[in-house]
């Protein structure tokens, strides 16, 4: 501190302080003329495409299906994980579309979101039982993990344990195709 | 016919406006002075021409002439009168419409009655004024015309969006646009000041009303709006830092800086240059925020008028708007001397910190709105939610509230904290053991805690500056400022206790079955079908009693409207003196139970009570003000006129 009898001392005029606003403003100006030339994107993206599936063991949700762990991806042929609930109506429109997957020998993994075991047979017993293994997540940890946000969402994990594909929203019946070709890309 | 009219009305009044800006122009010219004399009426006439123009707008609506394109796409026959009336500013077209006409009164009523300054100033306040009412005739024009007809007229028109069909929704955007446009005075008045370096004591008063009646509505149209959403989407918050509610916030905060530096400069000649800034800054915000919300850049619940080619236009009057007031005032900030001196304890040393802080708290708003979009200018795609917008905030309002307490009551230029630390003992022992007996007793976070123990402390702090004073004597200005403070106390309790003790119920209930929720006991009686003008729904009735008293019912909906088909929900709300009980009806299980969501919310009215306080502290302060201005005019003219009679 300086002490009080010392001269008052004038700061120096700092010029470029008093562009810095409109130095500021010609910055937001470039940002959103970025923004609006851009077309619009609503997608999200998962960060997690590429890279192998977090380490997890979960306990089976219902009695007759084994649980699900990271170990059980490995070898074998590229299968989708579905992430579900029985409370979720979009989880009971796609239920026909996994059912068809299924048929076509693709092996099919469920977490279940949040749910009780006598809710999640319930709803297996009315629309399908699709699933290889159930794992039960009751507090959204690997859902999180695995990059996924909400249900349904369905990940094509491939034979090394990889995620080559997140699919956000129910799997509609013109879709499925799609999920095909993704299962097919990820043999290689 | 009215369309044409108004039309018409609206081009005069835009070529109205191009000739002021000429006149105004000119006139500060050496060879162009004589054309000031036209400027004044020139103002006056634009406002009541835009006025005429808007009026004819409100006329077609309340007809509900679907021979015009916005009526068409925004009205139906079927809709209450009420909401007719409000669709007219309910639209892109119309709101933009509402803006130029308030934006032309104003400058038409400061042409009418603003003699403060020296007349050059005045004539390039006008001048300014003209020019960014320019921009937005020339957008309403050309790219947005409200009065466009539909060949052939629809049989009907198709409806205004039912979640904006509600009494607060209906007068809230005006609000916030008077407060918008009310800054865009401030602004022109610091563009006048500029351009003739006439920037003093006088320019700080004759901008000091305009600033305070902006922020008062500003104020209302803020606690308006997040009443709004706390009832009406039934999500039970209150804030969500939603872009939209931001763009809002910032004008704010820029215009209660804006507010107390004007008060310093007024008062002291101090602050000059900053004053400025901030006057520029405030309608800047408005404009950014305005912005923000239309052209649909920053994803929101509350973007209804998105669209990417008005996006430019709104940015490219922005552009010229904001950089070249910016640009102004790098030329001429150098040329703007700070002015009278004064030492760090002080009344403006206070003022000061609390400008810094609310300015830095406006760049952490005005950051996190944008950061999405630079992280998508980037590649990445990111929200930015109330985990950075809480604590950050909460950084710089902490240190501003115990700032708050303290300025009132130091003297102007310098003081000595020891004079005035005994009087803020009892503020600062209550905040301590409100502190510490709350965080004895309950297990709650750190934010809503500091915020129980600030709001007492502040509570009792913000009437210090009343003591040793005959009430009756006090000016109406610092009534105004103790209403103000101590109404930001009693906003902050109650945000803290709501956020502190709230209790949620979700549960899935059977008719008859009874859901406890804090002291409440909630029984849902049944669930039947109602009907309204243009929706139906289901109805639950529910009986609530609090600590075992009297049953009250309430009746939460799930609403179906059919013009546009959409789904809303309808809370209830209990209000008791020390909270509200809140209701939402969810879906129907198959197994006959109903979804319903319940929440007890302490003190949560406070919110509002306090934002109601705010600005009514602000009203105060305005009447005081504008009535020591004509006091002040009036005792000069006896002067004047006792002197000329001397003289004889």
């Amino acid at each position: 501190m300086r002490s009080p009898d010392a001269p008052p001392e004038r700061p120096a005029p700092r010029r470029w302080a008093i562009w810095l606003p409109l130095g500021l403003f010609v910055g937001f100006v470039l940002l959103v003329l970025i923004g609006l030339l851009r077309p619009a994107d609503r997608e999200v993206a998962s960060a997690m495409i590429g890279k192998p599936l977090p380490a997890f063991d979960l306990p089976p949700a219902i009695p007759d299906r084994p649980g699900l762990a990271r170990s059980d991806f490995a070898g074998g042929k590229p299968r989708l994980l579905n992430v579900f609930a029985s409370w979720c109506i979009p989880c009971a429109v796609e239920a026909p579309q996994l059912d068809a997957l299924a048929k076509e020998g693709v092996e099919i993994d469920g977490i279940a979101i949040r749910d009780r075991q006598e809710d999640i047979a319930a709803f297996l017993a009315r629309n399908g039982n699709p699933f290889t293994r159930i794992g039960a997540d009751d507090v959204s940890a690997v859902q999180l993990a695995i990059g996924s946000s909400g249900v349904p969402e369905t990940f094509v994990i491939d034979a090394g344990g990889v995620i080559r594909y997140q699919h956000i929203g129910e799997i509609r019946a013109d879709q499925l195709p799609l999920i095909r070709a993704k299962l097919k890309e990820a043999e290689q | 016919m009215i369309a044409e009219f108004g039309l018409a009305a609206l081009w005069l009044a835009a070529a109205l406006a191009g000739l002021q800006l000429l006149a105004g122009s000119l006139a500060l010219t050496s060879r162009g002075e004589q054309m000031g004399g036209i400027v004044r009426p020139v103002a006056i006439v634009q406002g009541l021409l835009a006025l005429t123009a808007f009026a004819s707008l409100i006329a077609l609506f309340c007809r509900t002439d679907l021979s015009v394109r916005l009526v068409a796409l925004n009205s139906h026959s079927l809709k209450p009168f009420i909401y007719k009336l409000a669709g007219t500013w309910g639209n892109h077209e119309g709101s933009m419409l509402l803006w130029v006409t308030v934006m032309g009164l104003a400058g038409g009523v400061v042409a009418l009655v603003e003699r403060r300054l020296p007349e050059r100033t005045m004539l390039a306040t006008l001048a300014g004024q003209a020019f960014v009412s320019l921009g937005f005739y020339a957008f309403l024009l050309f790219s947005s015309n409200p009065f466009e007809r539909l060949n052939p007229a629809p049989p009907e028109g198709q409806g205004l969006n039912p979640l904006l069909q509600d009494m607060g929704l209906a007068f809230h955007p005006p609000t916030l646009y008077l407060g918008y446009v009310g800054l865009s005075v401030a602004f022109s008045f610091a563009i006048g000041a500029l351009i003739t370096r006439e920037v003093g004591p006088a320019f700080a008063r004759a901008m000091r009303p305009w600033v305070l009646g902006a922020w008062i509505f500003l104020t209302l149209g803020i606690a308006a709006g997040s009443y709004w959403a706390y009832y009406e989407l039934g999500w039970g918050g209150w804030w969500f830092w939603d872009p939209v509610e931001n763009a809002s916030l910032m004008p704010w905060l820029a215009a209660t800086a804006l507010l107390h530096s004007a008060s310093v400069l007024a008062a002291r000649n101090a602050l000059r240059a900053w004053t400025v800034m901030l006057g520029v800054v405030a309608f800047s915000m408005s404009m950014v925020g305005t912005f923000l919300v239309r052209s649909g850049i920053l994803t929101s619940v509350h973007a209804f008028a998105v669209d990417p080619e008005r996006g430019t236009f709104i940015l490219a009057l922005l552009a010229i708007n904001i950089g070249g007031a910016l640009a102004l005032f790098g030329l001429r900030a150098a040329s703007v001397t700070e002015g009278a001196r004064f030492a760090l304890v002080s009344r403006e040393g206070a003022l000061v910190f609390n400008n810094v802080m609310l300015s830095a708290t406006l760049g952490i708003v005005l950051f996190g709105t944008l950061y999405p979009l630079m992280a998508e200018a980037l590649g990445a795609k990111v929200s930015v939610g109330p985990p950075y917008f809480n604590p950050m905030t909460a950084l710089f309002v902490v240190p501003m509230l115990l700032v708050m307490a303290v300025g009132p009551l130091l003297r102007w230029r310098r003081d000595a904290f020891a004079r005035v630390r005994s009087a803020l003992l009892v503020p600062a022992g209550l905040t301590l053991g409100v502190g510490i007996a709350v965080a004895v007793s309950a297990p709650i976070g750190v934010l809503p805690l500091l915020g129980l123990a600030l709001a007492v402390g502040l509570a009792v702090a913000s009437l210090l500056p009343l003591r040793g004073r005959s009430l009756r004597r006090t000016p109406l200005s610092t009534w105004g400022m103790v209403v103000a403070h101590l109404g930001v106390a009693v906003a902050l309790f109650g945000m803290a206790s709501e956020s502190a003790f709230s209790i949620e119920k979700l549960v899935a209930a059977r008719v008859g079955e009874t859901t406890r929720v804090g002291s409440w006991e909630v029984t849902l009686a049944g669930v039947h079908p109602v009907a309204g003008p243009n929706w139906t729904a289901l109805e639950a009735d529910m009986r609530a009693s609090y600590a075992g008293g009297a049953p009250a019912s309430i009746h939460p909906q799930a609403r179906s409207f059919w013009a546009p088909p959409q789904q809303t929900s309808e809370s209830a709300l209990l209000t008791r003196w020390n909270g509200q009980l809140y209701a939402v009806l969810g879906e129907a299980a198959e197994d006959g139970r109903w979804q319903l969501r319940l929440w007890w919310k302490p003190f949560v009215t406070l919110i509002w009570l306090g934002g109601l306080m705010v600005a009514l502290g602000g009203l105060l302060a305005l009447v005081g003000h504008v009535a020591s201005d004509l006091r002040r005019h009036v005792a000069r003219a006896k002067i004047a006129y006792r002197r000329q009679r001397q003289g004889r």
